[in-house]
């Protein structure tokens, strides 16, 4: 009845890293995450620039590069699924004194630079909040804005993404996305599928509650069915009906969240069992190659144990 | 103030090794640090603790470490069931929750002697969680959502509602705040579902290390995020 997970632990004693790491940058606790009077960021002046469709910055992904890794991380540690939740873009703007929205579309470009961080490094899962579920109760101008900032985002980077390899996947209830979008999703998912280099999971209207509840109800169905028995019932069949079964890896090995919250906000919930939790104080937009490699250097120094023996 | 507190306590093992002591003597000592723990909360007002004190996965240890931690929480359990125990003093009722028939026979059944005996005490509910992991958890509510069902002969679908109500953790509210020990940052398959919108806390403190003041820190960042909340909205 009980499947047990005997996990094969990954005790990363094996490879040490070639440099320390840098004061509080190993496993992250509540006495250097959260600051009492945490000091404002630099001001500096951001030109408000027009939204444009297209939110190309740097050009196409190279096409299957070889990059060689920063000195502090070590190929055969690196992280197979990143999950990411992108927290920050609403503040960002605000301590800049623009609108939310400038902060969305900052938000985008840095996402942009992590995609290609991850192919160029060879992680083959990235796995990005864009939107839970709770979000459909934010202002209707700004949730209005974002569903446009999904469409153009797609549209402007699916040929781009189709020539660098990468595989797109939408996970959540889209049953509530306007119809153009979701006509855009089933497109891009359709035109990517046979993409490897990365697979891109994009949660939008996603709720890790309902993810479960749903894979539940789908068990359920099939038990009442007769076509599986009830003591058939364990946590690999739960696993096949969440919306990640669209990839091998449906585990993240690597959570990261952005501007300094404490919470997974209801985020892959099954999924994030055995995760590694990285807590940033960047804010989203602030989230660039030098914080990623700290979270990748800090996921590196861990042992993962699985409950088992050291 | 939090309603809901939990602790995942780990690095006792890595105690005893740092103080040249047995392994068992570690976990002995850490349940003596979680009932300070208790205390505590029970002064500050918080109603519900949960205390993860062995996972399912806990038994892929060595069997003789396993052997010791169900010997430790036998007699720890019957103990408790003490008239002039700390758990009637301050009025706790203890609650088990776990897949109990992984248990061995003499485990299980102090634990569920000491959940009859303390079931009418109102002052906290301390949960311990004992071979148990968050995905045995819905499966078993899974399976029994299941099981009723069929015998209702009810034709809806399972709700969320439906998953809720039977699961082992059904008795407290949804968390407030995690806090675990010895520095590490997962959540190791505990509470996974109730705890989608806690605050999560790392200390670097090894379980036999914690004190009052990293209840209190945590417990003071929580009610900043709250103010913090009701500012924004």
């Amino acid at each position: 009845m009980l499947s047990l997970r005997f996990a094969i632990p990954t005790a990363n004693t094996l490879t040490p890293p070639k440099i320390k790491p840098k004061p509080g940058l190993v496993v992250q606790t509540a006495w250097n995450q959260t600051d009492l009077f945490p000091s404002l960021p630099k001001r500096y002046d951001y030109k408000l620039q027009a939204a444009t469709t297209d939110l190309s910055v740097a050009g196409d992904i190279p096409a299957e590069e070889v990059v060689e890794l920063p000195a502090e991380l070590s190929r055969e540690l690196l992280p197979k699924h990143v999950a990411v939740i992108m927290d920050g873009n609403g503040r960002w703007a605000r301590q800049r004194g623009l609108a939310t929205s400038a902060g969305h579309e900052a938000g985008v470009k840095a996402l942009r630079e992590l995609i290609e961080l991850c192919c160029q490094w060879g992680i083959q899962v990235l796995t990005v909040f864009a939107f839970s579920y709770e979000n459909w109760i934010r202002p209707k101008v700004e949730v209005d804005f974002l569903m446009s900032l999904f469409e153009r985002a797609l549209k402007s980077e699916m040929e781009s993404f189709s020539r660098g390899g990468i595989r797109i996947s939408v996970i959540g209830d889209s049953t509530k996305l306007p119809t153009s979008l979701q006509k855009l999703i089933n497109e891009v998912e359709e035109t990517t599928k046979h993409n490897s280099r990365l697979q891109l999971i994009v949660a939008v209207s996603y709720s890790g509650k309902y993810d479960v509840v749903q894979a539940c109800r789908s068990v359920a169905e099939k038990a009442k069915d007769g076509q599986i028995q009830l003591d058939d019932i364990n946590e690999s069949l739960i696993e096949q009906e969440l919306e990640t079964n669209c990839t091998e890896h449906p585990y993240p090995d690597l959570l990261i969240r952005t501007s300094g919250e404490l919470r997974v906000s209801n985020f892959l919930l099954w999924q994030l069992a055995y995760t590694e939790l990285f807590f940033a104080q960047e804010l989203w937009p602030d989230f660039r190659k030098d914080e990623f490699v700290d979270a990748l250097s800090s996921y590196q120094q861990r042992q993962r144990r699985y409950g088992g023996r050291h | 103030m939090p309603s809901h507190v939990s602790f995942i306590m780990d690095g006792n093992r890595r105690y005893a090794r740092k103080n040249k002591l047995k392994q068992v003597a570690g976990h002995e000592a850490g349940y003596f640090a979680l009932l300070s723990m208790v205390t505590y909360c029970y002064e500050l007002g918080i109603k519900y603790v949960t205390a993860y004190a062995f996972s399912i996965d806990n038994f892929n240890r060595r069997p003789e470490e396993v052997q010791s931690i169900m010997d430790l929480m036998t007699e720890k359990f019957e103990l408790l069931c003490r008239k002039d125990s700390v758990v009637n003093g301050y009025s706790i009722r203890v609650h088990v929750s776990g897949n109990l028939q992984l248990l061995p026979q003499h485990s299980r059944d102090a634990a569920n002697k000491l959940m009859s005996l303390t079931v009418n005490n109102f002052g906290l509910l301390l949960t311990i969680c004992v071979a148990y992991t968050s995905t045995d958890e819905i499966i078993h509510a899974v399976e029994k959502c299941c099981e009723e069902k069929w015998v209702e002969n009810d034709g809806r679908t399972i709700s969320l509602a439906d998953i809720e109500k039977r699961m082992y953790m059904e008795i407290a509210p949804d968390l407030d705040i995690v806090i675990r020990t010895s520095g590490e940052n997962r959540l190791s398959n505990f509470l996974l579902w109730q705890t989608a919108k806690s605050y999560l806390y790392s200390t670097s403190a090894l379980w036999l290390e914690i004190r009052i003041w990293h209840l209190v820190w945590a417990v003071f960042n929580f009610q900043r995020y709250q103010l913090l909340q009701k500012k924004e909205e």
